[in-house]
């Protein structure tokens, strides 16, 4: 590699420099000043990561770099800035979280730029080296960020947890990639594309492509892969819960695109039937296990495995429709998730003790009218009910889906769905219907400020929504 | 005999599928678990290698290499992450593992 290269190579990859020499000047920033200086960190992470996000819209150019390892283009860059959003707004939940409960430690907001800078990485990974060494970034992060409340028996279960299961994923991932090099000669995801058509594709490939495709769906919680979601869900922080839903999603989805719209483009068949089935199968079990739930984090955890299945529908599409939906879909998703999260967050009684049952929601309607009327919104979008947001990421995927000739996913797609109406609307009748018992305390401004957003969003997702549909079309674009 | 790519491959199938069962089986000790997660990076670095050798191309030895920090990085992690867990619950049993049920 001659100086040029190398300079281009870090003027390309210059967002992801700033993120990692900032995640270690912050780390420095707590180790020197103890844990009062959380507030701080807290607001120089949000501080970096909007300066990244910056970044990435006013430097960005299309390239690749590192011989091949790092790209960038306009798909990289939609879905990077989807995931610093997610992770922005999910630091800015844990600032009241930290005024109410003393859980919270400077290296919270350390941990989570660097699971940030591995999202970052991952989404920009075009080689299956720099893949897996991202993911692990993210994921060495993650696990520990579940079991930041060490005091706690359920948050340190749900870290136990997520690690056992999530190092076993990674393992599967592993043996998949190996197996693919071995049957391929090449670890870029285009030379693998080039050595797929070739050469007629064997056996051993497919499994690589069976092995790769079973620990990505680790990562999204995709069904039968999904066991850790709702005890992680439910163990961990609430902050962190609501971190999980949004970001590492959108850069897992980023990964499965890019290894099946570029690496394994020429075995299509293989992989849509994989994918079908992961998507119906998820659809269903989101649809019908999150109807008996009682809490409301893991009934969100249920939510979260139905509408990566929807998600799923959009890439077995396997068109420039089913990615643009996709994309469409993640940034509707993460918008209604994290406001969805604002409201569990605010959920907090009188004395200060947060509480996570549907029960406790009765009668906020009286109670709180603004705060139920947000969450009744998001409800019903996130059940798909037109004409709000929700309603709109479900029909562009299941367009694609008919597009591409997948009728029988479509169908079971709308008919999940409606079965997925049930739970959510459950909880629109406690709130509406049951009479209070007791009364949440006053919700923090930011949690206010979130959830208001989001609501707006959804409720006014047919005036703007015309821009982002716009930009998730010119990402898809970079694959055909 | 011949030892040939298939051998290498045999025997790590072998040790990944072991890796597996440990994991799924073992209804004992979580450190069985971490054990079994090794043994099942460990089967992909011979793959690595023997794929490497096979196809004279140096790219998977450096694979291996990488799999084998990042490997050492994660158990660190999780061997943190299960002290906290036995502060709090005084038991490594994977039967103890159950205050959340799911």
């Amino acid at each position: 590699m001659t100086a040029e290269t190398l300079i281009a190579s870090l003027q390309l990859s210059l967002p992801e420099l700033v993120l990692a020499v900032g995640a270690l000047i912050l780390l420095m920033i707590g180790v020197f000043s103890g844990d009062k200086s959380v507030g701080t960190v807290t607001g120089l992470s949000v501080l970096l990561l909007i300066a990244v996000g910056a970044l990435v819209v006013f430097k960005g150019v299309d390239g690749t770099a590192y011989a091949g390892a790092y790209r960038s283009d306009a798909f990289v860059r939609f879905m990077k800035l989807l995931a610093l959003a997610g992770s922005i707004v999910a630091l800015v939940l844990a600032i009241g979280h930290r005024r109410s409960e003393p859980d919270m430690r400077f290296e919270y907001p350390v941990l989570m730029v660097l699971a940030t800078l591995g999202m970052m990485l991952m989404i920009s990974a075009n080689d299956i080296i720099s893949l897996y060494l991202s993911l692990e970034l993210q994921s060495l992060a993650l696990y520990v960020v579940a079991a930041i409340n060490r005091d706690s028996v359920k948050s340190t279960e749900a870290g136990l947890k997520y690690f056992v299961l999530g190092a076993l994923s990674s393992g599967m991932l592993l043996y998949g990639m190996s197996l693919v090099y071995g049957f391929t000669g090449q670890t870029g995801f285009s030379e693998i594309a080039a050595a797929l058509t070739a050469e007629h594709r064997s056996l051993g490939l497919v499994f690589g492509l069976v092995f790769v495709l079973a620990g990505i769906a680790f990562k999204i919680s995709a069904v039968p892969f999904h066991m850790w979601t709702p005890d992680v869900y439910e163990g961990a922080p609430t902050p962190v819960t609501a971190f999980f839903s949004a970001a590492p999603k959108v850069a897992a989805m980023a990964i499965l695109i890019h290894l099946v719209a570029v690496a394994f483009k020429p075995i299509v068949h293989d992989w849509q039937q994989i994918l079908v089935f992961i998507s119906i199968a998820s659809m269903a079990l989101g649809a019908f296990a999150a109807i008996g739930q009682t809490n409301i984090k893991r009934l969100m955890a249920y939510s979260s495995i139905g509408h990566m299945g929807y998600a799923l529908v959009g890439i077995a599409a396997g068109n420039q429709e089913g990615i643009s939906g996709v994309l469409l879909y993640l940034a509707i998703y993460s918008v209604m998730s994290l406001g969805a999260f604002a409201c569990i967050l605010a959920m907090r009684l009188k004395d200060g003790r947060a509480v996570e049952g549907t029960d406790d929601l009765a009668g906020l309607s009286k109670t709180n009218p603004v705060m139920a009327l947000v969450l009744t919104l998001l409800m019903f979008s996130l059940a798909g009910i037109p004409p709000l947001a929700g309603f709109f990421a479900k029909y562009f995927v299941f367009m694609a889906a008919i597009k591409a000739n997948l009728l029988t996913l479509a169908i079971l797609g709308v008919l999940s769905s409606v079965v997925g109406c049930y739970y959510y609307l459950r909880i629109v009748k406690v709130m509406w219907f049951d009479d209070a018992k007791q009364e949440f305390s006053r919700p923090a401004g930011e949690l206010k400020l979130i959830y208001g957003l989001s609501g707006l969003f959804v409720i006014g997702y047919l005036l703007i929504g015309g821009p982002l549909g716009a930009a998730a079309e010119a990402a898809a674009r970079s694959f055909y | 005999m011949e030892i040939g790519i298939s051998h290498y491959l045999t025997v790590s199938a072998i040790l990944f599928v072991l890796g597996i069962f440990g994991i799924f089986l073992n209804r004992k000790n979580i450190i069985v678990i971490l054990m079994s997660v090794e043994l099942i990076l460990l089967a992909v670095n011979i793959n690595m290698v023997a794929f490497s050798t096979f196809l004279h191309d140096i790219a998977g030895q450096v694979f291996a290499l990488f799999i084998l920090t990042v490997a050492a990085a994660e158990a660190a992690i999780g061997l943190a992450i299960l002290v906290v867990f036995y502060r709090n619950r005084g038991s490594i049993a994977v039967d103890d593992v159950n205050v959340m049920k799911g």
